[in-house]
């Protein structure tokens, strides 16, 4: 170590968040500042806490749906699949194929809302303010075709446990297929503002690089693992709800940047967009709901069931003790398990490429605090 | 009386005072534009609420600003966190004083006008750097910082840009650049072979880093520093700050528009036969124009004294024509509504900026400052100058 002198910088600490505009909800950084430069990160968390997996045990299976939908409130359909699945499992029953397949749209479509919010608000924390809007025009389409099969648009409940509850509206397939047909085109406008754009590429390239052994050892799952150029995606390592019927594309970047996470995360709405319109194309008849019980009382025994959400996988860990209410639910949020590796890629980034970075995790604090 | 309107002084005073007053007014309603324009270009609507079309918000958000509670943090600097904003609005406002908005109207003829804008806006500057710093505030110190190294990179290339086009005029006065244009029946920008684009575009890059705009808006990055160096002014001394910001704005384009795109010239100073159509048809055609298609908007106006409002909106505006019609008075406004058309022009070109870039990075704006807009404006002083000599001979 050289003698300290007067040149040297003093560390400054800076409290970003709980109150900030890019640090997408309550999620506070404590950052070590060397000027510009970010020497250390420190996540703080918890301040949307709200206790998710204790009310679990207080709750019977059928009244615990609708909270998972509040974990990650931008893919609540997503949550509800998971928990959904987990408790068919534990009960032995599996929804029948018409349910499976409407699961798939409603599942996927959240996947591309999900992404495009991510895209505006990525967006707007590079400086960039208007594909916000665009994003949220894209979005509202998805949002009415939630209103309109189960009356709410953010935290839907759109499953039950063994299947559904509601029959599709009468236009529910003309309507996805036309937002398929509508999407593609809203997407190549969103690549001619930004995909090529200098300074956005300037502000994503070789900033916030995590390689595939880094996503490995910290759990990085998701578009993040992709983008680090492993084919890794749940709904075809191991297919639920009838994924293995349908055709489509893993994108995976190779250098693992913001820049590939950016370029994936498009990809995957073309390719969500694809199975929706597959699954629209060849929806069964049938019935939509599995012989349950009126009162679900699985027995005893654990299970572990994990679905590839929009952020990527999301784990539900759920111990049955006989009774009708869950003995323990443990939720593996993606967000939360992708953000450990903020420091890793914030480490002598500058404030600009934190916030980017920030960014580019995709998380929702609402399923990072629980 | 005639004493007083003979009196040297007498011009330049009213020119002063109607400019001081007339301004906020301005920038309130560049402000309005500002946000209809970014709400089409993200397919909204803008303001709507406060009058019809939303035409009375900037008075709302002026008498906002001028009531709301003024807070000065407890750790603060007192006095210098009270000048910072003042030293900001006052050097934008003296820039006003050389801008020559016609051959008629400009308050002050000085025979080195841009080094008075260029002072002005390095002085400018130091009220970032004061009121970030006064502040005892991490994301205003950081943002103040930003300010200091983005006016010493951008200075440069600046100045460098301006030489290019004051070889060619031969002057300082901003009002004798123009004069220059006129003599040469060419506004700059197209001469020497077009080669001028090169510092004009140098320039007005330049020119929105120096005021702060996306995509160089780094001390007030709003996503990275929350509000950068005013994150602590609230209520009118914010309003100053933001006062500045447009008055900024409004000035790098009259300087841009005095020294490339001719100043109060119109369009092909050359061509006399283009006098009739140009001085009198056109502005009086747009006024004309913009008052009747307030009848379409009136129209759709549901409650009654928005209706009115729109209506009386329109004949204001379809009076305004009226002037233009008459030789003399023509006369003496046509150079202003050049010099205003243009200015809008630039102004609306910085606003799509704003509404189509993401913003560059603390370290890519140096590199963009210091290795290309310098030496490429650098350039463009060889190159611009060896044609210039070679044109003379």
């Amino acid at each position: 170590m050289a003698e300290p002198t007067f040149l040297d910088s003093t560390e400054m600490v800076l409290n970003m968040g709980p109150q900030h505009p890019s640090t997408h909800g309550v999620l506070r950084v404590i950052l070590k500042l060397d000027g510009e430069r970010v020497r250390g990160t420190d996540c703080v968390i918890g301040y949307l806490h709200r206790g998710l997996e204790k009310i679990g045990e207080n709750r019977t299976y059928a009244m615990y749906v609708p909270y998972v939908d509040r974990a990650d409130y931008v893919a609540a359909v997503s949550n509800g699949l998971g928990f959904c699945l987990a408790a068919e499992k534990l009960l032995g029953v599996e929804a029948p194929p018409r349910a499976q397949a409407i699961r798939v749209i409603l599942a996927e479509l959240t996947r591309i809302s999900s992404h495009l919010l991510w895209l505006g608000t990525h967006c707007l924390d590079i400086g960039a303010t208007t594909p916000l809007f665009y994003t949220f025009r894209e979005r509202e389409f998805i949002m009415d075709i939630f209103e309109k099969y189960c009356g709410a648009r953010l935290t839907t409940h759109a499953f039950r446990i063994g299947g559904l509850q509601y029959e599709t509206y009468d236009e529910f397939l003309d309507e996805c297929r036309s937002f398929c047909e509508w999407l593609p085109p809203k997407l190549e406008e969103y690549d001619r503002l930004l995909t090529g754009n200098r300074i956005l590429i300037g502000r994503m390239r070789e900033v916030g690089i995590l390689n595939a052994e880094d996503c490995k050892a910290y759990g990085v799952t998701g578009p993040m693992l992709r983008a680090a150029g492993v084919k890794w995606d749940l709904r075809r390592a191991q297919p639920y709800s009838g994924y293995e019927n349908y055709d489509f594309e893993i994108p995976t970047g190779e250098r693992g940047d913001t820049y590939d996470r950016y370029l994936v995360r498009m990809e995957e709405m073309r390719q969500a967009a694809r199975i929706v319109r597959q699954a629209a194309d060849s929806m069964p008849d049938g019935p939509i709901m599995a012989k349950v019980p009126k009162v679900i009382k699985p027995p005893a025994g654990e299970v572990y069931v994990s679905v590839e959400a929009p952020k990527g996988e999301l784990g539900y860990f759920v111990v049955s003790d006989g009774s009708t209410q869950p003995y323990r639910v443990r939720i593996r949020p993606p967000s939360f398990v992708n953000l450990q590796a903020l420091d890793r890629m914030a480490r002598g980034a500058l404030v600009a490429d934190l916030v980017a970075i920030i960014g580019t995790i995709d998380i929702v604090l609402g399923e990072v605090d629980r | 009386m005639e004493i007083v309107f003979q009196h040297p002084l007498f011009k330049p005073l009213v020119l002063t005072a109607v400019l001081i007053c007339a301004f906020p007014l301005l920038a309130g309603y560049i402000v309005l534009l500002e946000r209809k324009l970014l709400g089409d270009f993200q397919v909204r609507l803008g303001p709507m609420r406060v009058g019809p079309h939303g035409l009375l918000q900037p008075l709302a958000d002026a008498v906002k600003l001028l009531t709301k509670e003024d807070t000065i943090p407890g750790d603060a600097d007192r006095t210098i966190f009270w000048i910072g904003p003042v030293v900001s609005t006052f050097t934008a406002l003296t820039s006003f004083c050389v801008l020559p908005f016609s051959s008629l109207v400009h308050v002050a003829d000085v025979n080195v006008g841009l080094l008075v804008i260029l002072a002005m806006s390095s002085v400018g500057v130091i009220g970032v750097i004061l009121g970030g710093w006064s502040s005892n505030s991490q994301y205003p110190l950081l943002g103040s910082l930003r300010g200091a190294a983005q006016l010493v990179s951008y200075e440069v290339a600046l100045g460098l840009a301006l030489v290019s086009g004051i070889m060619m005029a031969g002057t300082l006065s901003l009002v004798e650049i123009v004069r220059a244009q006129e003599a040469r029946q060419v506004w700059f920008v197209f001469s020497n072979f077009g080669l001028m684009i090169v510092p004009f575009v140098v320039y007005f890059i330049a020119a929105t880093a120096e005021t702060n705009r996306l995509p160089f808006d780094l001390p007030e990055a709003e996503s990275e520093l929350v509000a950068g160096f005013h994150t602590e002014y609230s209520g009118f001394r914010w309003a100053l700050y933001f006062l500045a910001e447009y008055a900024n704005m409004f000035v790098v384009s009259s300087v841009a528009v005095a020294l490339f795109w001719g100043g109060w010239l119109r369009p092909f100073p050359s061509a006399g036969w283009l006098e009739l159509p140009l001085n009198y048809g056109f502005p009086a055609l747009l006024f004309l124009g913009s008052g009747v298609l307030c009848v379409p908007m009136a129209r759709r106006e549901a409650v009654r004294w928005r209706r009115n409002f729109m209506y009386v909106v329109g004949l204001c505006l379809a009076a305004c024509a009226l002037p233009f019609l008459f030789p003399p008075v023509n006369q003496l406004i046509i150079g202003v509504f050049w010099f205003v058309l243009k200015v809008a022009v630039l102004l609306y070109v910085m606003i799509w900026m704003r509404g189509t870039f993401p913003r560059f990075r603390y370290d890519q704006l140096m590199d963009i400052g210091w290795k290309y807009m310098i030496p490429i404006g650098m350039g463009a002083v060889l190159v611009n100058a060896a044609v210039g000599m070679l044109l003379a001979k």
